[in-house]
């Protein structure tokens, strides 16, 4: 059945007749490059568009461009996206142009659904961002909107033009036909008429069952420019004139710059301007987006890269350490305050203060029934603590941002997921109006929640008003990965309490962090005990932090996962069945009444894993772990299963069932399990960055493990769960359980059981 | 600052540049040819890989003063339209998720197949392992290799 919507979303008209730019490719801009662009377009472009709506414009000869309004990270939206406006449109895939979308949130800005952080109150307006697992969810609606409205417009252009009734047109692949007559003519025909024809205040939508695009694999709208090295990115990025700007920032955590001598450095070739900047004037930072623990720059600028480097390393800097920095944050229009305390912190101090917190500073988040009544009445108690270091993003592309700040404007060019957040920061930078700020979105190179932080945008900006050029600012590797905006370092503490017929009397869960804590007090297992207590605590630090894939659910789902593992074994249970025993408890008499999580999809997607995976028929010399784990509105189970050889252990095959709802691009959406399951596996084995008087230890690749090619599985497996649902996340809900699989299988593989990340090291010592 | 003369892609590309200029960016910044990209600046990751005579090197760690006539091919030069059997096996199997590494690994594979025409998985591993896919498409890369490796 399809469905009949209003094409107004909200209050708004969502759907409206835009001043798209014309032209094939006037978006964007001009790279300045000196081979030509290969390979050659493959599709004729047309003498005339004509603008429908925002997301897209048709030829006069059927050929249609349609407008994909997120930033693209890897995350595939960039194709897929556009699928969805296809999809209703009833179009030909092979005569769309897809366009990376202007910044204009009156255009594309959708709701964000959920909430930023888990803890602040969603931003009410509309935005275009890549975060939190949401383009495609936020977007769904609009997408299809955009679509079925500009269909119906052309089918009442066509019942014009053909003097019949609307009802007796039909479309299929990018044509109108008129099945009683015999007509039948591309859209292109129709597109001057149907782009004046009114818009529909209601639209038909498909029925999911009828979807030709949607669920099919459509190949990378970039992956033959990737594939030729065409520049795409931010770093690649170059203007007439454009200068190369690098800095210094402090060499630790409550550093600041006390004074600098670039005398030599200045008189180096190619060397234009060395100076000290203060990222932001005045004490405010514009939003929690464009916060840095480094105010302090000292910054360099120089016709090439390599004479910035080689300048950078001439330039004498003298440190001291910093005072309490308090910063006020205007986050979504409500005054906050982040504090930066003084200090040198190394992790072993941290990991005590972290122990101290958990003992004498914690929060209840909640709490079922009488917990301390059934600890006090066990047969036996379990307790394991976990924990995990700080991560840094790595994103391969590293921090970079091209600007051209003139009294006039400021044009911005460069990776950043938040673009619509951004530009307000760069106007109070300036002193500018936001109107006199323009941000164009690139290709990212990574993301992973790094680029939502855009405070190296501030800087370029900041940096070409002082040198009166356009600039492009690039932080090397080292500088990337020491300036912060960690993944937290998070510890979790789980009790059990078991009475003398084996039975889990309360559940407890105790989890803190640096500086925030990763518990999710209302997600699984909340709602399957009856008793039962989450608490949380947190330490303060000079140390910035930020989202990084799965937020807080990266460390939580493993540390949780892992200990119902060594929970369902003490209990003598099967591990697998010992957790659909547990939802079958939440779905008929579900604890408390806010629990976040549907038990039946959560169930769902375990069976799948199981049945797929045929868990419970052993393999010889195969060692198996399972995990399950629910964030950003999406499901996955995994099992892990393990080979020895030579005493190494050799990920051989990962089974992942997810619930995504439907699933939009089907082979893009398999990559990208596949890559979060590889990236799980080597966040949990290998990675995190220690801090030593505030310094961090591993500053690029050689000291900072990732996973590398031959340590990833020898094959992933792909299972969706067909449902029908409307689209949730699938960026970020793979990443999290993988490792939770990976630790219980380790323990099944060697005996061992695992605490804390990253595991290899533990095997090690 | 001295003059450089350099064979890229089969064209001869002169270049002034101070001595120690890596070859990445003389590629990048001088030449602006950017498919060769930036990752790490030690030879840890694997993104500037292009090839030297037909071997893969890390143009991030060559100084352009050391290059001399020896042929460089980049990204932009493995084939004048993406026909390369390894760029179209990469399109073929959807390898990419943010692209940003897919240069210097397709450069990697490159050189692997100019040494050995029908490698085997763990000698794939073993050449791709210095090459860096922080979205961990390496399931994916393996399989364009192999793709190539039927299609050539």
């Amino acid at each position: 059945m399809s469905q009949i919507v209003k094409t107004k979303l909200g209050r708004r008209s969502f759907i409206k007749r835009s001043a798209l730019a014309t032209g094939g490719f006037a978006i964007g801009f001009s790279w300045l490059y000196s081979c030509e662009q290969t390979p050659k377009m493959v599709l004729e472009l047309p003498d005339e568009w004509f603008n429908f709506n925002g997301y897209l414009k048709i030829g006069d000869n059927g050929v249609v461009t349609i407008m994909s309004p997120n930033p693209e990270i890897g995350q595939n939206v960039k194709t897929s996206m556009p699928m969805i406006v296809a999809e209703e449109l009833d179009m030909d895939w092979a005569k769309v142009i897809v366009e990376q979308a202007p910044l204009d949130t009156s255009l594309y800005g959708v709701p964000f659904i959920s909430k930023i952080a888990g803890q602040a109150e969603a931003p009410r307006s509309g935005m275009q961002i890549a975060g939190g697992s949401n383009s495609i969810r936020s977007s769904w609606d609009a997408l299809r909107l955009a679509g079925a409205t500009a269909k119906d417009m052309l089918l009442q252009a066509a019942a014009d033009m053909w003097g019949v009734s609307k009802d007796e047109l039909s479309t299929e692949n990018g044509y109108v036909i008129h099945e009683s007559s015999g007509q039948k003519e591309h859209y292109g025909v129709f597109a001057a008429a149907a782009s004046e024809v009114a818009v529909p205040e209601e639209v038909a939508l498909k029925d999911p069952a009828d979807y030709k695009i949607i669920g099919s694999s459509k190949k990378n709208v970039d992956g033959l420019k990737i594939a030729t090295g065409q520049p795409l990115f931010g770093i690649d990025v170059m203007k007439e004139g454009m200068k190369i700007a690098v800095m210094i920032h402090p060499p630790a955590f409550g550093m600041t710059l006390k004074s600098f001598n670039a005398d030599s450095a200045k008189q180096m070739p190619g060397v234009v301007d060395i100076f000290q900047m203060d990222a932001y004037q005045g004490e405010t930072q514009n939003s929690g987006f464009d916060i840095t623990a480094f105010r302090d720059l000292v910054v360099v600028v120089a016709d090439t890269t390599w004479q910035a480097m080689q300048a950078r390393k001439a330039v004498k800097c003298e440190w001291v350490e910093a005072d309490d920095v308090k910063t006020k944050i205007s986050f979504f229009g409500r005054d906050t305050y982040f504090d930066f305390p003084k200090g040198l912190e190394s992790t072993a101090a941290q990991n005590e203060k972290l122990n101290a917190a958990a003992k004498a500073n914690v929060q209840t988040a909640r709490r079922d029934g009488n917990p301390e009544m059934a600890f006090r009445k066990a047969d036996r108690i379990i307790e394991k603590t976990y924990s995990a270091p700080y991560l840094a993003h790595n994103t391969m592309e590293p921090m970079n941002f091209f600007a051209d700040v003139t009294a006039e404007k400021a044009h911005l060019i460069g990776p950043i997921q938040t673009p619509s957040i951004m530009e307000p920061s760069v106007a109070a930078r300036l002193g500018m109006n936001p109107d006199q700020v323009h941000i164009e979105m690139t290709r990212m190179g990574g993301g992973f929640g790094r680029r939502l932080y855009g405070h190296f945008l501030v800087e370029a900006a900041a940096i070409s008003q002082h040198v009166s050029a356009p600039v492009k600012l690039l932080y090397t590797r080292e500088d990337d990965m020491s300036c912060g905006v960690f993944r937290p370092a998070y510890q979790a503490t789980y009790r059990a309490a078991i009475d003398k017929n084996n039975v889990v009397t309360a559940f407890h869960v105790r989890a803190g962090g640096i500086p925030e804590s990763p518990l999710a007090a209302n997600r699984f297992p909340a709602g399957a005990y009856d008793n039962y207590l989450a608490e949380s605590f947190t330490v303060k630090s000079n140390v910035t932090t930020g989202a990084f894939r799965a937020p807080r659910s990266n460390f939580i789902a493993a540390a949780e996962q892992s200990f119902l593992d060594e929970l369902a074994e003490a209990i003598g249970k099967d591990p697998v069945d010992y957790r659909l025993e547990l939802f079958e408890r939440a779905i008929k008499n579900p604890v408390g009444d806010r629990n976040d999580y549907d038990a039946n999809r959560y169930a769902e997607v375990i069976r799948l894993a199981k049945e797929k995976s045929n868990w419970g028929t052993p393999k010889e010399g195969v060692h198996r772990g399972f995990a399950a784990y629910f964030c950003h509105n999406s499901y996955v189970a995994d099992v892990v299963d393990l080979k020895v050889e030579n005493g190494q252990t050799i990920v051989e095959n990962v089974c992942v069932a997810v619930d995504c709802g439907i699933v939009v691009n089907k082979d893009a959406a398999i990559n990208l399990v596949e890559g979060g399951t590889v990236d799980g596996i080597g966040t949990a084995l290998y990675s995190g960055l220690n801090l030593k008087q505030g310094a961090p230890q591993q500053t690029n690749f050689d000291r900072y493990r990732l996973i590398r090619h031959a340590e990833a599985p020898k094959a992933i497996e792909v299972h969706f769960v067909n449902n029908g649902m409307s689209p949730t996340g699938l960026g970020e809900p793979m990443y999290p359980p993988v490792m939770g699989a990976l630790a219980n299988a380790m323990y099944q593989a060697t005996g061992k059981r695992l605490y804390q990340q990253p595991y290899a090291q533990n095997l090690d010592a | 600052m001295a003059l450089f003369q350099l064979t890229i892609n089969g064209q001869t590309k002169e270049v002034e540049a101070d001595a120690s200029t890596p070859l990445l960016w003389v590629l990048r910044d001088h030449l602006k040819m950017v498919g060769t990209k930036f990752g790490c600046g030690i030879a840890q990751c694997g993104a500037c890989t292009v090839l030297l005579n037909g071997n893969a090197i890390r143009s991030c760690q060559l100084p352009v003063s050391a290059v001399g006539n020896q042929k460089v091919t980049t990204i932009e030069g493995l084939s004048d339209d993406g026909s390369h059997p390894l760029q179209q096996a990469w399109v073929e199997v959807d390898v990419p998720q943010c692209g940003y590494c897919q240069a210097g690994q397709i450069m990697q594979a490159a050189s692997l197949l100019n040494q050995n025409s029908n490698p085997t998985d763990e000698e794939i591993e073993a050449v791709m392992n210095g090459n860096i896919c922080r979205c961990g498409t390496y399931l994916r890369i393996k399989e364009a290799i192999k793709l190539a490796v039927k299609n050539a």
